[in-house]
């Protein structure tokens, strides 16, 4: 029981350890080649189809499925790769039930869309378990290109790049390359250490030096790049949390879901991560749901996540949404946090009902020893001299920033969503506009 | 309930649907259970010459073409006539027959092409108390290459004499069966009825390879690194068969020759459209072997309820209704003029029917912007690929134009009265009314 004046000690191991095994098993598991096959069949091969314009890599989804269906794994991953060289974490990350899935005919037919997202990811498995690469090096060009970020846009941009025949030098602040694909993703939608196996698999083609903890205005600074490389592109992401801004929001056990998120991702035993009995989360993004779902699965007894605005308004899909209840994750809208309890260790917090944002002055509260914040992440320490929109980095159409020869993609920049997916589109874009300037100046 | 009973050349069953002379009526054990599944009548896999029994390869003697989720929809088999003693297999006729009096019990046949043979060994199946017999001119792999099978079919002269010899050593219903594998079905067919037989069933299975092992580079099913070609049937041979059922029905030399509707039966639905052309009863082969003998009960109850809706009492009475409207293209009515129609309601926006028009010839679909298709009158040729395509049932229709409505297309309205091509004026051959 918590008590005043003691830190409470979140407990590990609520579970045993073949329920932690099944908890956080594959979400969505492999197709074998029949029910890929199966799968693929279901797929109309629609004209301009509604799938590939959703797609924010645009791949050209019915030639894939169809690839799959002729048994073709691996002309079907190339299909894949060509557009999102990311295809195998984006199989497993992608709200696709908003995107490709969501767009797909079947969906508006008998609201069973194709499953556009798993046969991707049979596609892309059979291809990175194949021993070869998929792509090989262009003539090499003479120049190089340093990359800030080795997350999914660093990633996309220094493939892109090095398949097109320049020397490519990835700079990434973290002990591991992934960025949010190694540490901000569901344990259970990338199992089997994929986000490292994958950037392994993407390094295959040559050409690409990682450099792991050495951070931006830390170890280096852009002007440095400047002279030591033709080009700088800036993945970083998004490097701190927002705060809720309340008193008391520094007692223990009051976290920021991603630090939870990334503690249980890099931990190789699952018994060892401590959750709280009665959690709170905050916040209505994708991240708040993979923080309430994984409390809930490491044996937490209540998880509920309050979120500000209504259903409708929730960031998260409603497909995440349902599997978040149907881990037993309360789910209340409307209500936003006013007060954090505790005298070291938080015990209960207190919010206020919301009507269309505004107060409606009925507050209740919420037993609690563990809270997760997850209201979203900002650009605090950025780049200097690059020019803002908004609180990200600036980029006009070509990925280029307000500084000659920069290009930024992915999270950290004001343009497209802040999706896996998205940050792989613009890495791509960006590489390909690098290359063209690169070559145009001869 | 509609009565299924049949009566087919004098043979009676409880139901229009007899196993077909195959794999499944090799053997009493089979065929006994065939019949307590509720089939109406067997025609035994093919009775060979006494002596030393047929022997049939020893890899693989089925190769398929499959559609989604491993469906069958092609079948091809090397499988000879039967690999048992001519003995054993009367023995178990006769002992079938006197179990079940009231199925249908029809011997095949098959032994070379003297008359000796075939005046030995069909007096002697009679003896089994069998209520008819079915020559086989129809296997097109193996048997053929030794003067039997699909080489007796393909040549009319053999076809009826041989039917001739055994309508002299047998007072029983004769009932020819016929090989696809020729160019026009009216000629086995007449010849048939001139040698005497008393029914023909159709079609055996057509010559086909069924597919190519790219790693071995041979066909399947391969023995041994080689393959030969099989006879095909299922689902997919069912058109060709229809046609061929339709053609004797509706040709005057052999209309009303009693018809044995045999390709691809698989359903009710695909019985009662042969029964529609003019067949008689129907036999089974491949559904039977795909999906085991249970499914004659979904074909009989099946037939039964659609008969009842219809409000047709009898088998007999299906029989041939659709055979006056299959006609000669020539006399189609090309004053009759449909267009598309998409029912925007039902429409998922694939666009498979704007690319299958755009890419077909006629480029009669628009598209906007917003993934909204409609048909172009002006454009429209009405050729239903567009239905034919379309995923969602009944979503694109052919409407018919009223006479007097213009068609946009020709810039004509459309004339009330019928025409053919006999008549249109581009026919150089065309007879004037006038």
């Amino acid at each position: 029981m918590a008590s005043s004046g003691q830190v409470e000690q979140l407990e590990s191991g609520r579970v045993t350890k073949e329920q932690l095994d099944a908890n956080f098993s594959d979400l969505h598991p492999e197709f074998d080649s029949h029910e890929a096959a199966v799968a693929a069949d279901r797929c109309y091969f629609c004209y301009d189809a509604p799938c590939v314009t959703a797609c924010p890599t645009s791949i050209d989804i019915p030639l894939f499925i169809r690839q799959i269906a002729t048994d073709m794994p691996l002309a079907s991953a190339k299909t894949i790769f060509d557009q999102n060289i990311l295809g195998g974490m984006c199989a497993r990350v992608c709200p696709t039930e908003t995107l490709c899935e969501e767009a797909c005919v079947r969906e508006a037919a008998e609201g069973k869309p194709v499953e556009i997202g798993r046969l991707q990811r049979y596609a892309t498995d059979v291809s990175m378990r194949s021993e070869e690469h998929p792509y090989t090096r262009a003539k090499t060009t003479g120049k190089s290109v340093a990359i800030v970020g080795a997350g999914p846009a660093g990633l996309a941009a220094a493939h892109r790049l090095a398949m097109l025949g320049h020397e490519v030098d990835i700079f990434d602040a973290g002990v591991k390359p992934g960025g949010l694909n190694e540490f901000g993703i569901a344990a259970y939608k990338a199992t089997d250490n994929f986000a490292q196996e994958e950037v392994e698999w993407l390094l295959k083609i040559g050409g690409i030096k990682l450099h792991s903890g050495k951070a931006l205005g830390k170890d280096f600074t852009l002007e440095d790049l400047s002279k030591s490389h033709n080009a700088t592109f800036i993945g970083i992401g998004l490097d701190s949390v927002r705060k809720l801004s309340l008193d008391k929001e520094n007692l223990s056990n009051v976290e920021n879901a991603v630090d939870f998120i990334a503690r249980l991702r890099q931990s190789s035993d699952f018994s060892k991560v401590p959750v709280g009995s009665n959690v709170v989360v905050i916040g209505g993004g994708m991240t708040a749901i993979d923080a309430a779902v994984q409390s809930k699965l490491l044996g937490a007894e209540e998880v509920t996540l309050v979120y500000r605005g209504s259903q409708k308004k929730m960031p998260a899909s409603q497909y995440e949404q349902e599997i978040a209840k149907s881990k037993g994750v309360r789910i209340i809208f409307n209500a936003k946090p006013v007060s954090i309890e505790g005298s070291t260790s938080v015990e209960h917090i207190e919010f206020e009902q919301t009507e269309n944002g505004s107060a409606a002055n009925k507050n209740f509260s919420v037993k609690t020893d563990h809270v997760l914040k997850a209201i979203g992440q900002l650009l605090t320490d950025e780049p200097q001299n690059l020019e803002l929109e908004g609180s990200k980095i600036k980029v006009n159409a070509l990925f280029e920033t307000s500084v000659k020869n920069v290009w930024a993609g992915g999270d950290c920049v004001s343009a497209g969503d802040d999706l896996t997916v998205t940050a792989v589109a613009q890495g791509r874009d960006a590489a390909e506009n690098i290359h063209s300037k690169l070559m145009g100046e001869g | 309930m509609a009565d299924l009973t049949s009566s087919f050349c004098g043979i009676s069953s409880p139901n229009p649907f007899w196993l077909a002379s195959a794999p499944p009526t090799d053997k009493e054990y089979n065929v006994r259970r065939a019949f307590e599944a509720g089939w109406g009548g067997v025609v035994w896999k093919t009775l060979g010459s006494e002596g030393p029994p047929i022997v049939n390869v020893n890899g693989p003697r089925y190769g398929a073409i499959w559609g989604a989720d491993r469906r069958l929809l092609g079948l091809n088999n090397i499988e000879l006539i039967t690999d048992r003693s001519l003995e054993i297999n009367l023995e178990e006729m006769a002992r079938i027959k006197k179990d079940f009096p009231d199925r249908a019990l029809v011997a095949s046949v098959m032994v070379p092409c003297e008359e000796q043979h075939w005046k030995e060994i069909v007096p002697r199946i009679a003896e089994t108390g069998v209520d008819g017999f079915e020559l086989n001119f129809g296997c097109p792999h193996g048997m053929s290459e030794r003067g039997m099978g699909s080489a007796v079919g393909q040549v009319p002269e053999y076809i009826e004499m041989v039917t001739r010899w055994c309508k002299e050593s047998t007072d029983l219903p004769v009932i020819v069966k016929l090989t696809p594998n020729i160019t026009n079905i009216i000629y086995p067919a007449t010849a048939a009825k001139e040698g005497g037989a008393d029914a023909v069933s159709l079609i055996n299975t057509i010559s086909s390879i069924v597919s190519v092992d790219l790693d071995d580079m041979a066909p399947n099913p391969t023995i041994d690194g080689k393959g030969t070609a099989g006879g095909y049937c299922g689902p997919a041979v069912k058109p060709i068969a229809l046609n061929m059922v339709a053609q004797i029905a509706r040709t005057p030399e052999t209309h009303g020759l009693p018809i044995s509707g045999i390709g691809g039966v698989t359903t009710w639905r695909d019985a009662a459209e042969f029964l529609a052309l003019g067949a008689g009863n129907v036999q089974v082969c491949t559904a039977a072997m795909t999906y085991g003998f249970g499914i004659i009960k979904e074909m009989t109850a099946g037939l039964s309820s659609w008969m009842d809706e219809k409000g047709y009492n009898s088998v007999d009475e299906i029989v041939g209704r659709a055979v006056p409207n299959v006609t000669d293209w020539q006399y189609l009515n090309l004053n009759y003029t449909t267009k598309a129609r998409i029912d925007q309601d039902s429409c998922i926006s694939c666009g498979r029917c704007y690319a299958a028009c755009e890419d077909t010839s006629h480029q009669a679909i628009a598209m906007s912007a917003d993934r909204v298709f409609t048909v172009k009158d002006d454009e429209c040729v009405a050729c239903n690929m567009c239905v034919n395509v379309c995923p969602v049932e009944n979503c694109i229709t052919m409407e018919q134009l009223s006479p007097g409505d213009l068609d946009e297309r020709t810039g004509n309205r459309v004339a009330a009265e019928y025409g053919n091509w006999t008549q249109h004026p581009n026919n150089p051959m065309a007879k004037a009314a006038e």
